[in-house]
């Protein structure tokens, strides 16, 4: 599936993913491939981006946002949106 | 003579270090420029996408969606944000901001002023010092966006400004602010920033079943704000971007118009000059004539 995140400031991420999980407004929330649509407000917290099945993983901390799920393509719009340096 | 010559050569010198000034500006104004449109272009995905998430949310509600936001009150009080630069040399730019601020306080607005009713909030120096030495109530809270222009820093006024609308300590908030079309052109718009105006369904356009968490009405109540920081933050960099494409032409026109300057300094340089040469050659001649004589 393919993966955006968009900031006010600019383009964040953008590609193929596996997977990624992110922090809902009611509780951690997960999407994988072929997600039924679906929107959300995300609330502050780490986003985790599963780029492969190999544990390769890209964080980001946000603000708070939405989601929009949409055709195997996953929008999310963060604010005060930073990416982690991976440990 | 000898002293006409001497204070042509420095009007002439004079003239050259202006134009080298005003040259640096464009130079200097075109690189922010540049900076300042792909600031825009970078924003333009997330306020699409915002904005595509709320007609997903209403098509799929019955009816229109509304809120505080959009209550519509007896207009008593009303604020206006005025986005103007920090720095002058940009032509008429920051005269043109003012003036229709005045006007639509003076038109729309003119039995709130009365009352002392209407409120500016200045963002950048020349908009705010001007309103605040005419008398009206000048807020200097947001004076410095421009020194720091943030998504962060805009979002605290569009907060700010959403919070005293819901408390109704204003009825009605516009911005006055400079759209940017290109480099030369600016267009100076008042733009309704609250109550926002209702939503309403289109027909036929629901896309898709979605799953929505929480639930719509809270969904719209927080997009809401977020369509509005976005919109100010929009209005912010369009102001900045338009600011720089002012003071590029402005400069360049003041480049131009120093050459000219220069061009005719030069030819009285030269008609000075010759006549000292002429004057002098008589002299030797009328002196070499007596000696003879």
């Amino acid at each position: 599936m393919n993966l955006e995140i968009l900031t006010p400031e600019k383009k964040l991420y953008s590609g193929e993913v596996y997977g990624v999980q992110m922090p809902g407004i009611s509780g951690s929330l997960g999407v994988l491939d072929k997600h039924a649509p679906l929107v959300s407000a995300l609330t502050a917290g780490r986003i985790k981006v599963l780029k492969d099945k190999n544990n390769h993983f890209v964080y980001f901390d946000i603000q708070g946002g939405f989601v929009e799920v949409l055709n195997n393509r996953v929008t999310i719009l963060a604010e005060g949106a930073k990416s982690v340096e991976n440990d | 003579m000898a002293g006409q010559l001497k204070e042509v050569r420095n009007r002439i010198k004079s003239v050259q270090s202006t134009q080298q000034i005003t040259k640096a500006m464009k130079m200097v104004s075109a690189a922010k420029l540049r900076r300042a449109q792909d600031a825009i272009v970078q924003m333009r995905p997330y306020a699409k996408k915002l904005q595509e998430l709320l007609s997903n949310i209403v098509s799929n509600s019955e009816g229109e969606v509304g809120m505080k936001l959009a209550e519509e009150r007896p207009v008593e009080k009303v604020l206006i944000i005025l986005m103007t630069s920090d720095r002058g040399l940009a032509g008429a730019f920051n005269t043109n901001l003012i003036k229709l601020a005045k006007s639509t306080i003076n038109t729309q607005y003119a039995s709130q002023l009365r009352k002392g009713n209407v409120t500016i909030w200045g963002v950048g120096k020349k908009g705010y010092e001007h309103f605040a030495k005419s008398g009206y109530q000048a807020d200097a809270t947001f004076k410095d966006l421009f020194l720091n222009l943030s998504f962060e820093n805009v979002q605290k006024i569009s907060l700010a400004a959403m919070k005293a609308f819901e408390e109704k300590q204003f009825d009605v908030v516009e911005i006055v602010y400079s759209q940017f079309r290109n480099a030369a052109i600016q267009r100076f718009e008042v733009e309704r920033f609250l109550p926002i105006p209702k939503v309403a369904k289109k027909e036929g356009d629901k896309k898709a079943d979605f799953i929505f968490d929480p639930s719509k009405e809270e969904l719209v109540a927080e997009l809401m704000p977020k369509i509005l920081n976005t919109q100010l933050y929009k209005a912010a960099l369009d102001t900045h971007a338009s600011e720089h494409g002012a003071r590029m032409t402005a400069m360049d026109k003041a480049s131009e118009n120093a050459n000219e300057m220069l061009r005719s300094l030069k030819i009285s340089y030269n008609r000075a000059r010759q006549a000292a040469i002429t004057t002098e050659l008589t002299e030797i001649v009328s002196g070499a004539a007596a000696l003879q004589g």
